[in-house]
């Protein structure tokens, strides 16, 4: 029997585990010196020639990605949306020697990932073979290889997890809410190890021109790579990127008696509502403040304990000023002594993904006491005027770190993670 | 090319096997292993390639690569 009852005191949660991939590099290794030195993942889409169906043709793709065949064999990739398969890269990257199989029972592994979207790049194609020749020619793969719960649902059948194994959907605060839902597994002792995080890839033409006319993409600059420019004066929209952040959550007691690395602990949640617009934000930030005051109050720490906020900072008009003013209210004087940074100025917005590469990049910047530069903030907007770390990476010891994310749908959450 | 070649061409492309492991005697299930998903998707490409209708009750009697090649040639493919 491998059931616990639930314990008096909550278990800790430990990081042991983490990957990650974007526009900047395939894994970690690879991403963060880029990322610190202020290097753009934003490129052109060679393929999108055609105006009418292609009205913004760039984003922070993954360049030469491949994934390895030993991860999964080439006739299944063809089956499974981008989103499965960058997942499992991040995955790849993230359960490296950890072991998980030999250290725990089966059930007591799991995985909860967050994606917004799902295989819409399988979808498109299927479409317009199915308006083009009809339904006889809709591929049989289709449906498992778009929706959005196949990165669990794959994580498991690889691995043999026989714990819980689900997605989360809410919109580009997926992964946070899934690395929320998680951490609540350890906390409460169902699970010892759980694979989370987020994936997501919709660079396709569908979703590139829907976002296009909510008037939500920044475009504009001959230089895409200077399109996403959080807090600037002249930020106009997001780019959207693509790609997966996955870590591996561990009761952290069992974690350390296992000897296992401990990267980061992540010590406290919070989730909130606007209640306000499917699209835009709370104009007093409401749901941005409660999210971070619960946050705290969750993991029992003080504002003035915060030492980096890895902001949701979109680049959109009114999201950052927002979310500065909300910062503000929340910190008081302590937000002009903290750094803040939008790291979506170098790799764009991953959408359901961004909680789970923001956090990986939150614990690296932890263990590399090195906060990632905001690039691109040339022209500082009046109306945002906290340390943002322009342009290039600063060295600063950092404790305990924050990272917001916010949802269509006025969703919004917010994780604090504690260096080790 | 022959049609058992084309045949072979297309199923060495769905399956990301080598085609010089595939022959007349290669059975799409025990050999390939592919599953009903794998089988319908495995028809359908063969439709497109051949331009032809298989009919599902027709797909069950096709287990090998001869199978696929006699049921062509039945259909005047070439």
């Amino acid at each position: 029997m491998s059931h616990e009852s639930t314990p008096q005191v909550l278990n800790r949660v430990a990081i042991t585990g983490m990957g990650g991939i974007c526009g900047l590099g395939s894994t970690l290794n690879e991403i963060w010196p880029n990322l610190i030195s202020g290097k753009s993942g934003i490129s052109h889409i060679e393929e999108f020639t055609d105006d009418k169906l292609f009205p913004i043709k760039f984003a922070g793709i993954v360049k030469n990605f491949t994934l390895n065949p030993d991860i999964l064999s080439e006739k299944e990739q063809r089956k499974y949306g981008r989103f499965l398969l960058l997942a499992l890269q991040a995955a790849d990257e993230a359960m490296s020697n950890l072991n998980l199989m030999q250290s725990y029972e089966p059930d007591r592994i799991g995985s909860i990932i967050g994606t917004g979207m799902g295989g819409f790049d399988l979808l498109e194609s299927n479409y317009k073979q199915f308006f083009e020749k009809g339904a006889r020619r809709i591929n049989p793969f289709l449906i498992p290889g778009i929706i959005p719960n196949m990165t669990p649902g794959l994580f498991s059948i690889l691995h043999g997890f026989h714990g819980i194994n689900y997605s989360v959907s809410s919109a580009c605060a997926s992964s946070g809410h899934a690395l929320s839902a998680a951490a609540n597994e350890i906390r409460l002792g169902t699970h010892d190890a759980i694979i989370s995080g987020g994936t997501e890839s919709v660079v396709t033409g569908i979703t590139l021109g829907g976002f296009n006319q909510m008037k939500a993409l920044g475009k504009g600059f001959d230089d895409v790579t200077k399109i996403s420019r959080p807090f600037d004066k002249d930020r106009c929209g997001f780019v959207m990127g693509e790609g997966a952040g996955i870590l591996v959550l561990e009761n952290y007691e069992k974690a350390k008696k296992r000897g296992a690395p401990i990267l980061a602990e992540l010590v406290g949640y919070g989730s909130s509502s606007d209640a306000h617009h499917i699209a835009a934000p709370h104009p007093e930030g409401k749901g941005a403040m409660t999210a971070m005051l619960n946050a705290m109050r969750n993991a029992d720490l003080r504002p003035e304990q915060i030492d980096y906020i890895n902001a949701h900072g979109t680049s959109t008009p009114l999201g950052d000023k927002i979310e500065v003013q909300a910062v503000k209210k929340v910190f008081g004087d302590h937000a002009y002594k903290l750094a803040m940074t939008s790291t979506k100025s170098s790799i764009g917005h991953l959408l359901g993904a961004a909680g789970g590469i923001e956090s990986v990049l939150c614990i690296k910047a932890m263990m590399e006491n090195t906060i990632p530069p905001t690039i691109n903030l040339t022209n500082p907007d009046p109306e945002c005027d906290l340390n943002f770390v322009p342009n290039v990476g600063i060295k600063k010891e950092l404790n305990y770190v924050l990272n917001n994310t916010f949802g269509f749908g006025g969703t919004n959450s917010t994780l604090i993670f504690k260096a080790q | 090319m022959s049609l058992e070649d084309k045949v072979i061409k297309l199923v060495s492309e769905v399956t990301k096997s080598e085609a010089a492991n595939i022959s007349a005697g290669t059975s799409l299930i025990d050999d390939l292993n592919l599953d009903s998903l794998d089988m319908a998707e495995m028809m359908m490409k063969m439709e497109d390639e051949f331009g032809i209708e298989i009919p599902e009750d027709e797909t069950e009697n096709l287990k090998t690569i001869g199978d696929v090649t006699s049921f062509l040639n039945s259909k005047q493919v070439n």
